[in-house]
């Protein structure tokens, strides 16, 4: 397989596009106001179609958090971070707690011993 | 937006050998489409016949809004470049050269930043040649011309995968400054696919996809685990194939999979994984005759 930068051959480029382009956001590593990479300096980068990455462009524009500057570029939207942080949180318990308390069911760890075990391992961060 | 490549009804037959059969076709201009396919699918063909290099017995193709046969205007805004092209037995440089009188649109920079990136030797005579250095001869002119319409078919043999890196990216690079309608067969799916917009899938001379790449990446997914609760989880989906080891089984499920079912298979203890677009390739134009039939009915 071809290095495209860590994208995965098994979904769709554009939407992996659109999650970078997010993470980064919500990471602070693009703040608001600043300007994102062009499609073509994306296409060289991930080595993917300009078009693939110009649709993934589009989809953070649809949602408002990129917004374009006519003839300069886009650049992250006024409330991005913020915007991208609450529907994170909104989806922690479904992407993290659900399949921790269902591995720990299997083990046979119980609700008690799961709350130790997380006390324990915020102690360590 | 008129098509750069237009196929109706397009049918090749040698002698009772039907290999293309009622192909219809448009590319939209400023495009790369990926050309795939078995061997003996019917790419070679097609692109043959596109490039003026082959009649159709019956339908019609238009390059740029008209009939590529003997048609010199449409011709020199066409590129092709095959498996194993043969050049005059001319020197390398001497190619080239006349390969740049030939395209309107040839930028001799580019030909020669290939040429150096390729290692070509410039004085050497293309008989002389390796096969590696002579698909990377058909690479520089299939680049350098920048031609509206670019044809490549399987364009790499010999070619290391470092070679075929400087291929893809200089494509790409390119191509963004330049853009241009391009379609590539390759059977190099996995290494190409990033490259594409589009993907057209041949099967014994049928159109089996013609389709935005990203559509085809994990429209199946392969579910393993305990075979009865694949058996559980499989029932009543279409399921394109099935392996089974002792107590474990593996299948391929077509179709994206939702919230529901991915909470209902990790229920079940079983693995998902979405299918790549070589692997969704494989699937649906990979199989025998037998198992095709058998999946369709499905």
């Amino acid at each position: 397989m071809r290095d495209m930068a860590g994208l995965a051959e098994g979904a769709p480029l554009f939407v992996q596009i659109a999650e970078r382009l997010a993470d980064e956001i919500a990471d602070g590593g693009l703040v608001e106001g600043e300007q994102v990479p062009s499609t073509n300096e994306l296409a060289a980068y991930y080595r993917i179609n300009p078009a693939t990455a110009a649709k993934g462009i589009a989809m953070l524009t649809d949602d408002g958090l990129l917004e374009k500057r006519r003839g300069i570029g886009m650049f992250v939207a006024a409330g991005a971070r913020a915007r991208l942080l609450a529907e994170r949180r909104k989806r922690f318990a479904e992407r993290y707690v659900e399949p921790l308390v269902a591995e720990a069911s299997r083990l046979g760890i119980d609700a008690d011993e799961l709350i130790a075990l997380i006390r324990e391992g915020s102690t360590k961060l | 937006m008129t098509p750069a490549i237009s196929v109706t009804g397009l049918t090749r037959h040698y002698r009772g050998q039907l290999a293309l059969d009622d192909v219809t076709l448009d590319l939209e201009p400023e495009s790369i489409t990926g050309l795939l396919g078995r061997n003996g699918a019917g790419k070679t063909t097609l692109l043959r016949i596109l490039a003026g290099h082959e009649f159709a017995s019956a339908g019609t193709v238009t390059l740029l809004g008209a009939s590529p046969v003997e048609n010199e205007t449409v011709l020199r805004q066409m590129v092709f470049v095959r498996e194993d092209q043969s050049y005059p037995d001319l020197k390398v440089r001497r190619v080239v050269q006349v390969a740049s009188w030939f395209y309107p649109n040839w930028s001799h920079e580019l030909a020669d930043e290939l040429l150096e990136e390729f290692d070509l030797p410039l004085n050497r005579k293309v008989r002389k040649l390796s096969r590696g250095m002579r698909s990377a001869l058909g690479i520089v002119i299939g680049l350098a011309a920048r031609a509206e319409v670019t044809l490549f078919d399987e364009p790499y043999a010999g070619l290391d995968p470092a070679s075929r890196q400087v291929f893809y990216d200089r494509l790409l690079a390119d191509y963004a400054e330049h853009p241009r309608t391009v379609l590539l067969s390759t059977h190099l799916i996995d290494e190409a696919a990033g490259l594409f917009e589009r993907v057209v899938v041949i099967d014994r001379g049928r159109i089996v996809f013609n389709t935005a790449a990203d559509d085809l990446r994990g429209a199946a997914t392969s579910v393993s685990g305990p075979a009865i609760a694949v058996a559980e989880f499989t029932a009543g989906r279409p399921v394109w194939n099935r392996r089974r080891i002792a107590s474990q089984e593996s299948a391929v499920v077509a179709g994206a999979l939702n919230e529901t079912d991915r909470a209902r298979a990790a229920a079940l203890h079983l693995r998902l994984e979405p299918l790549t677009l070589q692997e969704v390739v494989v699937q649906v134009a990979g199989a025998p005759a037998a198992s095709q039939q058998e999946r369709t009915s499905a």
